[in-house]
């Protein structure tokens, strides 16, 4: 038994269309049917947040959805977080000046959740920002760096504005 | 992971979705996902059919009618939480809310998902069992209302038939400047609490307990609605020794022992959390000018 259907949704501003099992996860229809790896895949239930996306501007774990409930929406992966391919977002800079990775598995989650937060908190403090990444797991347990960042890319944010 | 295969249903009203649950055998409703979705990737369930509700009409909504704050089965955790009229008419739900995973699950989470799914320590439970829900659940035959003490009928079980679904879910709202208070315990921000407690009170003109509702989320299978607490409460002044000796009633609840407490650990936090709630609550009465403040 193996159902399909039609799917056909934006990732990153581009449209799309493929087919897809009913019962694949949206994380493995990006990854696997759009070839778009950036959206990790760690725990796969809803615990790690590494693959965050954002689903009509709102964060989202793509392992927790079903590729055929995207249909007809608007998805946002890490990969279109910068404004061009030579370019990163003041985020994604943030995150490089201020070593917010390490290893980088956690890192696309981490980057859509905080595009959100900053997004609707742009004046956070640093409990804040914890709380707004609890739900997002680093291994490699780089949180202080992360939290750094995270701060430093409201203060860049805000100079822009 | 990957779920079971499984055939997709995605009706657009509750009609149709209802018709569905009484035709398919073994099916189970999809609502936020955000606990059904781990369930199916780790294969605790494999239904032959999923009934999707995220394209139902009319399930997504909050509006007040009748003294209560009703709100659609369908309504994300997500829009609770920055609804300005659950923050003024049940400002215990706003408070509890927050503590509801992350951002990213109250964005996809639904509150009839939570209620259906039952968690024993899932905050929403216990709001609705401090507030005495009534749920609107829908069958081939029409609607009914179930009242949200007789609503978990097990272990992550709630009352509705398998040809049934919630529609809504209706909480009683309290009288302006009433007290609230909601605490828990839990390792980690956004996971599930070990124990949680809410508090709720009014006073009258002389600062004594007229009402209070007192619940412990996470002790036991199901919200445990601490009768003694709230009757050794009504009609004194909620001094700090009254809550106290008030709160140790809390200590004799059978508790669930598991990986992540044992039962004696869950009987002291709830007598903790439960005298913390009442504090909140009670800093937070604004009935009489006469009260101190107490934050």
């Amino acid at each position: 038994m193996t159902e399909t259907r039609k799917v056909a949704l934006t990732v990153n501003g581009k449209r799309y269309e493929a087919d897809a099992e009913v019962r694949l996860t949206l994380a493995d229809f990006l990854r696997h049917t759009l070839g778009l790896t950036g959206t990790h895949l760690g725990c796969e239930h809803g615990v790690c947040g590494a693959c965050t996306i954002l689903l009509d501007g709102l964060t989202a774990r793509a392992c927790l959805m079903l590729a055929v409930q995207a249909d007809g929406h608007d998805i946002t992966t890490v990969e279109g977080l910068a404004p061009s391919a030579t370019e990163l977002s003041p985020l994604q800079e943030a995150f490089r000046d201020n070593h917010g990775l390490q290893c980088g598995f956690c890192t696309p989650g981490i980057l859509t959740t905080l595009t959100e937060f900053l997004r609707d908190n742009p004046e956070p403090t640093e409990q804040d920002v914890r709380i707004a990444i609890s739900g997002n797991l680093c291994r490699c347990t780089g949180y202080q760096n992360i939290v750094a960042a995270a701060l430093d890319a409201a203060k860049r944010l805000q100079a822009a504005r | 992971m990957k779920p079971p295969p499984f055939s997709y249903h995605d009706p657009r009203t509750v009609g149709d979705a209802v018709a569905l649950l009484g035709r398919l055998d073994n099916a189970k409703l999809l609502a936020g996902g955000q606990s059904m979705m781990p369930m199916l990737n780790m294969r605790f369930v494999q239904p032959d059919h999923i009934i999707d509700l995220n394209r139902v009409d009319g399930l997504a909504y909050i509006r007040e009618a009748n003294g209560a704050l009703e709100i659609g089965a369908m309504t994300r955790q997500r829009d609770i939480e920055f609804s300005d009229l659950v923050r003024a008419r049940c400002p215990l739900m706003h408070e509890a809310i927050r503590h509801v995973g992350h951002r990213q699950t109250r964005n996809r989470g639904t509150i009839g998902g939570s209620l259906c799914h039952l968690d024993p320590s899932a905050e929403l439970v216990t709001v609705a069992a401090a507030m005495d829900a009534t749920v609107t659940v829908q069958g081939p035959d029409g609607t009914r209302q179930v009242e949200f003490a007789a609503f978990p009928v097990a272990f992550m079980t709630p009352a509705i038939e398998l040809n049934e679904l919630v529609t809504a879910v209706s909480f009683r709202t309290w009288p302006d400047g009433h007290g609230y208070g909601f605490v828990e315990f839990s390792r980690r921000h956004g996971d599930f609490a070990i124990t949680s407690a809410a508090a709720l009170l009014t006073e009258d003109a002389s600062g004594k307990i007229t009402r209070a509702s007192v619940t412990l989320g996470g002790v036991a299978v199901a919200p445990i609605r601490a009768a003694e607490v709230e009757q050794a409460l009504i009609g004194h002044i909620p001094d700090d020794k009254r809550l106290r000796e008030a709160c140790e009633a809390c200590r004799k609840y059978e508790a669930l022992d598991d990986i992540h407490a044992p039962a004696s650990y869950r009987q002291h936090l709830a007598t903790v959390m439960s005298r913390r709630a009442l504090e909140q609550a009670r800093a937070r009465l604004k009935s009489h000018a006469s009260q101190p403040a107490k934050h």
